[in-house]
């Protein structure tokens, strides 16, 4: 086996690495990289805790070939806060208490930042719907459609 | 308020007011977990890690003829491989039942049983090497139905297994029952004006974590290991492991990880002896993390149910007489919860004459695991509907008829004991307050109402708390916080020590830190980690008294603490301005040494928590499918020390029970094989699948915790498979007694109903 | 593991057609990877057609159709206003195919060559009339889309054969398409039973019409006699009681852990009656 090189920026760093064919950009993330935010929780696509935006879009990272990354720019949940800033979702996730054990909170932050940019104002369904391939066992959802929300109508205040 | 310090206890204070107990702190682990930092199971590493991965049976039943691993060992990167062999010998009850279930010895007993374990330089190699083991099995006939396990020409799971309590003549799949209650059931059942008896079943439903399994091990030659893994109970994982390796307990050192839900099923081992075996034979950290059908296939799903109910009721709601008999298939391996079944089935009825049965037996699945209040759900399904059915039949409230046959304080339950206080009346009269109640339904949408109960539980507690010299706090315990219950710790010791919530930090000690700790399971956290934690900080607060007493020069006894401050008992003890606590600690190093307080005790006060649930929910008549509109889970916390994790913990465990009622399920084949094994087909709720789920909480104190405290993380997934059953035969008339209720069900029914 | 990045088309189908063990293409990569990580197929040779020119691209042509290239995926095509409104039928059923995050890189191409006869694009881009282009060792040819799958995870593709581009009529006049599917939860599940209606009118009157079934049979069912069935009709309750009892004939499907042979059956002919409603709604102008 050999291994392909791949540039790639991740949360706006410029990274390189050699990567397996077969790894995945999860695999990368989280064993050479060391970026542990993106779990892996089943391994098909339908979980979303492994979710990552690529060149702004929402992907499954379990779902890509770490090959793939060539050129692209990626971002995980360790991008979110800005130093010791955190994103308007995240202060609200703990306000609301929108986690319970928080191995969904990576790929619901992901999701929900990504909703928030695409659509300031969206529906409770429009937000449940956006949020499906993100599963959450602890929680019902109830808090963290709450938090997704209200957040919405924060930064729309705000701006 | 000022506190007896002297006295540590395990009774209700019957304090009226509180400063942080009962407030929504942040919680001390969230901004690790909104930034990725938070360290779970698979999150860590160790330098020369190899990788595992497991070789497991693809049929149910199996004898094992031969293993042959030459051509994985000539993979390159393969390190080690390990068998049954290389486990310990002489183990005898629950020990070898979980080693049995970790490796098989001679038989695969169900699909996905592993039976060999690879390490090897990557995950990848890891994986590739398993392909490369060839296994030669000898194929025997199986069985995976609870009943069909029962019957007389049943494949044998394993013989010699059979409790003397199993009654006469029945099959050795059947190893254990239970036989509870009281009165007469002739004279009961002869009184009623209306008698049902219906057959319901329940499918196996697994509780679907989102983290899978993972475990990183380091085993010497000279029998030292360290262990980080994700667990609900780092203790029973050490004393579980050492065993099984055949290594001194104490010199397992075990730390628990983040954990990505457990929910029951992450209060035994599976991955993690199998780490350190391969880590002593390769001499090098062993990191295994389970994929997702590895977990649906070969972790502990709770068990499938066949039960009978039979309840008889007069016109005017009372009811009579209750019997009710569950069977229960626990995989290939005693200990299916039937008893707890059973026992939990009429306790929100207060009954003349009841009876009660459990039967559990074993089938070639995999070894259940408790998940979430095991053995009750499924009870409180087939009970709560067969009440609900009396009520329609009879054209009778389901809730003034709850009223009327509720168990309150006095009341003998069914399997013994006479309740002390408890809130199931209070919880029935919330309900019915409640403006849910009175929402208008549209066409083919239908209420439901149930309600659910759950023991509870002590257990083995010990915390030990240690102040610093500016005066913070730091507590130690060993129950691993699967619900958020290190924020309810630290506001429990902000309580009795009087300093601010945000100046204690609460840690989950590895095993080589404090005294044992039971497995955060039972919903006793907050109940006896919370005891143990006040009691410990009273115990620290008996000692920041004595260095007052000391340097004031008064008797001990006459010094009281209050808001945070020693202050004299009274004017006779002398004129002293208050100490504060940072004040003492400041100097703690010149006036006896460090202050520590702890406890270490198993309480016995553990409160009941009962809940009732409201559901409306609409059936599409052409298709069959269920939307769940609207959501009220009511339920008794006892005390909620912080109301947002309680809420949490009611709206969790009604989604997972929205799930098992309406789509979870266990499907076999006719070759015993699991045929949905990842969350494609294994269909927990997603977020759009569920309303807003509204709670209430209801607080009748406990009178076996200081604050009132009951545990409340697990009654929640009780009443909603009976209120949904409730609301669909609302909506549409049909009574569903076998879940799931799925679509294609619901739709056959209908067009029996139709025909018929 | 091989992993290909050509940059032309003949480059893939060479390296298709010179490899021996498994070839398999990537676009977005949501079937294979899955198959990938589970084992159950490890390619020898993964070809990835991203760094083709043009593969995401989503062009009208002159005459009103759409060239589709074979890297675009479902979420670009609801994003597009123009397919969307042409087409929202085609649209709504790749739209449908798992989360967001799927959304994000599945493709109609894809969704097609995995042959699984649940597919949710497949019977709308049979409604449709879709049809690709695949260039292969003999050069290039176009096959109706109809014609791709063979039978369950098969299609008529052969060793060395590359789908190059998908086409999409142009909609003209008075059309409508819709596609319905029955999961039992809101999301996340592949179809139990899919159907894909195309409807063009006279006024009120059904001029032509394709009904095509999904996850009822070996391969996506096109039902000429549920389109009969509508013809020359304004869709009243005669002719939607004849459509559905045409599509549950038509029906040939199995029991298995996400549906039984009866249930699969019913609700065909529900879903027949609910597309046909909407298709209908949309080819007379009215938001749906």
């Amino acid at each position: 086996m050999s291994k392909i090189h791949v540039t790639t920026k991740v949360n706006g760093d410029d990274v390189e690495f050699l990567c397996e064919p077969r790894e995945t950009v999860l695999d990368v993330l989280r064993d050479h990289l060391n970026l542990t935010g993106a779990k892996e929780g089943c391994g098909t696509g339908d979980c979303g805790a492994c979710s990552i935006t690529v060149d702004g879009r929402l992907v499954c990272s379990c779902l890509m070939l770490g090959a793939e990354a060539e050129g692209k720019e990626i971002a995980t949940v360790e991008g979110i806060a800005t130093g010791e800033t955190l994103h308007p979702l995240q202060k609200k996730f703990i306000e609301y208490a929108a986690l319970q054990c928080g191995i969904c909170t990576p790929g619901i932050l992901i999701a929900a930042k990504n909703l928030l940019e695409r659509e300031p104002d969206p529906t409770e369904e429009q937000v449940r719907y956006w949020l499906a391939g993100n599963l959450c066992r602890c929680t019902g959802y109830d808090k963290i459609i709450r938090a997704v929300m209200d957040t919405a109508a924060d930064m729309r205040e705000a701006s | 308020m000022a506190l007896d310090k002297t006295e540590t206890g395990e009774s209700y204070e019957g304090r009226t007011s509180y400063t942080h107990v009962g407030t929504r702190v942040d919680r001390p682990d969230g901004l690790d977990k909104v930034t990725g930092r938070a360290k779970f199971g698979a999150d860590a590493s160790a330098p020369g890690m190899l990788h595992g991965a497991i070789v497991r049976s693809p049929h149910a039943h199996a004898r094992i003829v031969k293993i042959d691993t030459s051509k994985a060992e000539a993979l390159a990167g393969v390190k080690a491989v390990v068998t049954r062999d290389d486990f310990a010998t002489g183990l005898t009850g629950e020990e070898w039942n979980v080693l049995e279930n970790v490796m098989a010895g001679d038989t695969a007993l169900y699909d996905g049983h592993a039976l060999c374990a690879i390490a090897a330089t990557s995950a990848l190699i890891a994986r590739d090497a398993v392909k490369l083991v060839e296994v030669e099995y000898e194929i025997l006939p199986h069985v995976t139905d609870v009943d069909k396990a029962m019957e007389p020409d049943a494949p044998i799971i394993r013989a010699g297994q059979q409790s003397k309590l199993v009654p006469e003549g029945m099959h050795p799949n059947v190893v254990n029952y239970y036989q509870g209650g009281h009165g007469d059931m002739a004279a009961g059942f002869a009184e009623a004006d209306l008698i049902i008896e219906r057959h319901f079943t329940t499918e196996a439903a697994h509780q679907g974590y989102i983290e899978p399994h993972a475990a990183l091990a380091t085993l010497g030659a000279d029998g030292k290991g360290d262990l980080w893994c994700c667990t609900q109970g780092h203790f029973i994982v050490q004393k579980t492991c050492a065993a099984l390796v055949g290594i001194d307990t104490s010199q397992l050192r075990v730390t628990a990880s983040e954990i990505g839900g457990g929910f029951g099923g992450k209060t035994t081992v599976f991955l993690e002896p199998v780490a350190l075996a391969l880590s002593r034979k390769a001499n090098r950290p062993v990191k295994m993390v389970m994929s997702r059908s590895e977990i649906l296939r070969a972790t502990g799903p709770t068990s499938s149910a066949s039960m009978d109910i039979k309840i008889g009721m007069t016109k005017d709601g009372r009811i009579t007489a209750g019997k009710g008999v569950f069977r229960l298939q626990g995989g290939a391996f005693p200990d299916a919860p039937a008893g707890m079944a059973a026992e939990c089935s009429f306790a929100p009825y207060n009954l003349s004459a009841v009876s009660i049965e459990g039967y559990e037996v074993m089938a070639n699945r995999p070894k259940q695991a408790a998940y979430r209040a095991p053995g009750s759900p499924m009870a409180a399904f087939a009970v709560e509907s067969v009440v609900d059915e009396l009520c329609k039949s009879l054209d009778l409230d389901p809730i003034e008829t709850r009223l009327k046959n509720a168990s309150r304080e006095g009341t003998k339950a069914a399997y013994g004991p006479t309740w002390d206080r408890i809130g199931l009346v209070e919880c029935l009269e919330a309900a019915q307050a409640h403006p849910h109640m009175k929402a208008p339904l549209r066409e083919s949408e239908g209420r439901g109402v149930a309600a659910g109960f759950w023991f509870n539980h002590g257990g083995e507690t010990s915390v030990s708390l240690a102040l610093s010299e500016d005066g913070t706090a730091q507590i130690s315990v060993g129950t691993p916080d699967i619900g958020g219950s290190r924020a309810s710790m630290a506001l429990m010791a902000a309580e009795v020590l009087g300093i601010e919530y945000e100046n204690i930090r609460v840690t989950v000690a590895d095993t080589a830190t404090l005294g044992y700790n039971d497995v955060s399971h039972g919903s006793r956290v907050t109940y006896a980690s919370g005891l143990a934690t006040i009691n410990a900080a009273k115990d620290a607060v008996a000692k920041l008294c004595d260095r007052a007493a000391q340097k004031w020069g008064i008797d001990p006894d006459a010094v009281v603490w209050e808001d945070g401050c020693a202050k004299p008992a009274g004017p006779n003890a002398g004129q002293f301005d208050p100490m504060p606590l940072k004040e003492i600690t400041r100097r703690m190093g010149r006036t006896g040494g460090p202050i520590s307080g702890h406890y270490e005790a198993t309480p016995e006060g553990a409160g009941v928590s009962f809940g009732v649930h409201i559901v409306d929910a609409h059936v599409d008549r052409e298709t069959g499918k269920t939307s769940v509109d609207r959501y009220t889970v009511i339920q008794d916390a006892g005390k909620a020390i912080h109301p947002t994790y309680v809420e949490g913990q009611f709206q969790g465990g009604a989604a997972q029970g929205i799930g098992w009622a309406l789509n979870e399920e266990y499907v076999y084949g006719e070759d015993g094989r699991l045929q949905n094994t990842v969350f494609l087909d294994y269909r927990i709720p997603v977020a759009s699948d569920l309303p807003m789920i509204d709670t209430v909480i209801v607080e009748v104190p406990n009178p076996g915790h200081p604050f009132g405290v009951r545990g409340v993380g697990e009654t929640g997934i009780c009443p909603p498979l009976a209120a949904i059953a409730n609301a669909v035969s609302g909506a549409v008339g049909i009574r569903m007694t076998s879940l799931p209720m799925s679509p294609p069900k619901i739709l056959k029914a209908l067009k029996a109903q139709s025909d018929g | 593991m091989k992993f290909h990045q050509p940059a032309s088309f003949a480059d893939a189908s060479a390296i298709a057609a010179g490899a021996s063990g498994v070839t398999r293409f990537l676009a977005g990569g949501t079937d294979v990877l899955v198959q990938l990580r589970a084992d159950l197929v490890t390619p020898d040779d993964l070809i990835d057609v991203k760094k083709i020119d043009g593969v995401s691209d989503i062009t009208q042509n002159a005459d009103g159709s759409w060239t589709i290239g074979v890297a675009v995926t479902g979420a670009e095509m609801s994003e597009h206003a123009g397919l969307s409104k042409d087409w929202p039928g085609l649209v709504e059923a790749m739209d449908l195919i798992g989360s967001t995050q799927v959304q994000g890189r599945a493709t109609l191409v894809g969704n097609l060559c995995n042959g699984s006869p649940a597919a949710d694009s497949v019977p709308a881009q049979i409604a449709a009339g879709m049809s690709v282009t695949v260039m292969g060792p003999n050069g290039e040819r176009k096959i109706a889309v109809a014609d791709i799958p063979t039978g369950p995870g098969r299609t008529v593709l052969e060793k060395g054969d590359v789908v190059t581009a998908i086409h999409v009529p142009a909609c003209g006049a008075n059309a409508g398409d819709a596609y319905l599917r029955f999961i039992p939860r809101t999301e996340m599940d592949i179809a139990v039973v899919g159907c894909a209606v195309n409807l063009r009118l006279d006024g009120d009157v059904i001029t032509e019409a394709r009904v095509v079934l999904g996850a009822v049979a070996p391969t996506v069912v096109l039902v000429e006699d549920a389109a009969a069935a509508i013809l020359g009709t304004t869709l009243d309750d005669a002719a939607l009681d004849g459509l559905a009892t045409a599509a549950q004939a038509a029906c040939n499907p199995i029991n298995d852990k996400r549906g039984t042979i009866e249930f699969r059956v019913d609700v065909a002919g529900v879903l027949a009656k609910r597309a046909a409603k909407i298709a209908y709604a949309r080819a007379k102008g009215e938001a749906v």
